[in-house]
């Protein structure tokens, strides 16, 4: 099986023949009536038919979709992988738009109009003249509970949620605290439950009342759902056990911010270990600063 | 069991107090599968604190008849009211989303098999809890003593509130799912053939918790079994039915000590030879 860089650069031979982000118009219209939709109805999982992309599903073809169809010639793109604008799911996709639209990409989170993400939000605040693209893998948040589409279609027609605070009440029977901290289950606009994909929730507060608009797209189970600008979303909990983020005992080793999201790494074969900002964007731009105000103090 | 009603709810009048308006009414309620086959032009009301017993052979239509009284199989024919507080709701007549919200707040469901009743991978406090957060109950320590509460109410050790219901024994799984069902405090209770597939002793303790609960919370109590000797212990009034037909109704004590109808006849008889 060929790698999708090899087939990305296999397009590059013939991409006069693609239409301009590779989907036709056509296609591109239908998801796009499909995220407004899901902009009409925050949180409300919107079916769509996707197409087939020249990539296997997990390397984000929903979101791939959405940004295709979002993308126009003046976009800037931003493509994101465990906060990451290096790895190879990142530079493929960024490649991938590269080729077929032939429009600017940047590592710059302030620069991007569209980030496509998988895992993240970045740490600088966004604004409303930016669009988030998620990748998601799986869309339904009462999956666990209840296997059958149909049944999960009715809980949330009747908004019977109970079962997904069960779950969180089993997790303090379990580890004596909330222990789910990735996908972390949260209501949007006072209504529809969701799951923000597999971002850790450290960055669920960035969803709420977030400037960007926020669009969520999953390609095996082609389901569109968005958080609109300026909306409400809230990380479900209980009032004796209220929703907190994850925290550190010590800043990023890199840049020293203590408001980030940091990865452990290790740096040698002695299991030494670091913490460092998983955001390497945002991480750059502070370790910049810090050298132009030690910079600036000599001067 | 005294204590459990104090701490749990104001007593209501006395048990089946027919000065109260009904309940539940059902008018000319019909559903068949095929002729003979579900039930046919069934009429009752059920008071509060009263307990019905539906009995019959097997297939002659209880379990579809539970299943349309309480809320989940719409009737081809017929209406069934529920009273609660000071409303009527037109129990098929409301839509989907009122009826399921009014079954989540004034029903107790129990199933024949537990496991139909229960998560199976939900820990036993989290099996009773779930009605409540589903009611909007968000204070996880109040939750934990409801559960605990409940567990000792159903003769469950307390210590078992973090186990999962699958390394529990039948009876266990039973009294578990009444208690995941009565800790809402439901009007109404249904129960089909709730002490089913049981050893005998088991079955007896479990009656008698039964008879218990029902008396101490004042419930009122629609009880689907083919068994005499269980209605005859639990219920006011008795429902016979036959080939989706209600043959004969009346008080207990009437129905099953001078029957009128000759297959009411033949299951008095025939119990008798057991
Ligand atoms: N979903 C169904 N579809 C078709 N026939 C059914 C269905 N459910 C029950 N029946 C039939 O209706 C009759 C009554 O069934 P049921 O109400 O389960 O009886 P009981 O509980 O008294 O044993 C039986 O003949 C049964 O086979
Ligand atoms: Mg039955
Ligand atoms: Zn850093």
């Amino acid at each position: 099986m060929t790698s999708f860089s090899q087939q990305a650069t296999a397009l590059d031979d013939s991409s006069q023949q693609y239409n301009f982000a590779y989907l036709d118009e056509q296609t591109k219209r239908m998801i796009r009536r499909a995220i407004l939709k899901g902009v009409a109805i925050p949180g409300y999982q919107v079916p769509f038919g996707g197409r087939e992309m020249p990539m296997p599903y997990g390397w984000g073809t929903g979101g791939i979709m959405l940004s295709a169809s979002i993308l126009g010639q003046d976009d800037v793109l931003k493509v994101i992988d465990q906060g990451a604008d290096d790895t190879t799911n990142a530079v493929s996709i960024r490649h991938f738009f590269s080729k077929v639209c032939d429009i600017a990409t940047t590592e710059k989170t302030e620069q991007a109009s569209v980030i496509q993400t998988r895992h993240r939000i970045p740490e600088q605040a966004l604004s409303n003249n930016q669009i988030l693209v998620f990748q998601v893998p799986i869309p339904e948040p009462l999956r666990f509970i209840e296997p059958r589409e149909t049944e999960t279609k009715k809980m949330h027609a009747l908004e019977e949620y109970g079962s997904m605070q069960v779950k969180l009440y089993e997790d303090i029977v379990k580890y004596g605290y909330i222990a789910t901290s990735y996908a972390y289950p949260v209501t949007v606009h006072g209504r529809y439950l969701m799951d923000p994909s597999p971002i850790p929730k450290f960055d669920n507060p960035k969803l709420h009342q977030s400037e960007a608009l926020m669009i969520f797209g999953a390609g095996r189970e082609k389901r569109i759902y968005c958080i609109p600008p300026y909306t409400d979303v809230h990380s479900l909990d209980f009032d004796d056990h209220p929703f907190s983020i994850q925290q550190w005992d010590e800043p990023c080793s890199l840049c020293g911010s203590h408001d980030t999201f940091l990865d452990e790494v290790l740096i040698d074969d002695q299991g030494q270990r670091m913490f460092i900002c998983s955001d390497t964007d945002y991480c750059q731009k502070q370790q910049a600063a810090q050298l132009g105000a030690e910079h600036d103090s000599v001067s | 069991m005294t204590q459990l009603a104090k701490q749990l709810e104001e007593p209501r009048a006395n048990a089946a107090n027919q000065a109260e308006p009904a309940l539940l009414q059902a008018q000319n309620l019909s559903m068949l599968y095929a002729p003979g086959k579900g039930f046919e032009d069934v009429n009752l009301s059920l008071y509060p604190g009263e307990v019905l017993a539906i009995v019959g052979e097997s297939g002659s239509g209880k379990t579809t008849l539970l299943k349309t009284l309480s809320g989940r199989l719409a009737p081809q024919t017929g209406s069934i009211s529920f009273q609660s507080d000071s409303n009527t709701a037109e129990l098929y007549k409301i839509s989907e989303a009122e009826r399921r919200s009014l079954i989540r707040q004034h029903f107790g469901i129990v199933h024949q098999h537990p496991l139909d009743g229960l998560r199976p991978r939900v820990s036993a406090g989290g099996n009773i809890g779930e009605r409540l957060m589903e009611n909007g109950w968000r204070n996880y320590a109040e939750i934990r003593l409801q559960a605990l509460t409940w567990l000792k109410a159903v003769e469950i050790d307390q210590s078992r509130i973090d186990d999962m219901p699958l390394t529990f024994s039948g009876g266990m799984q039973q009294r578990l799912q009444i208690a995941r069902n009565l800790v809402t405090h439901p009007r109404l209770v249904f129960m089909d053939e709730p002490t089913g597939g049981l050893d005998v002793s088991v079955q007896a303790r479990l009656l008698d918790l039964i008879r218990n609960l029902v008396t101490e919370l004042q419930l009122a109590v629609v009880i689907v079994t083919h068994d005499l000797a269980v209605a005859r212990l639990l219920a006011h009034r008795i429902m016979v039915m036959k080939q989706g037909q209600v043959v004969e109704s009346g008080l207990t004590d009437r129905v099953l000590d001078d029957p009128s109808h000759p297959y009411t006849q033949l299951l008095v008889s025939s119990v008798l030879q057991q």
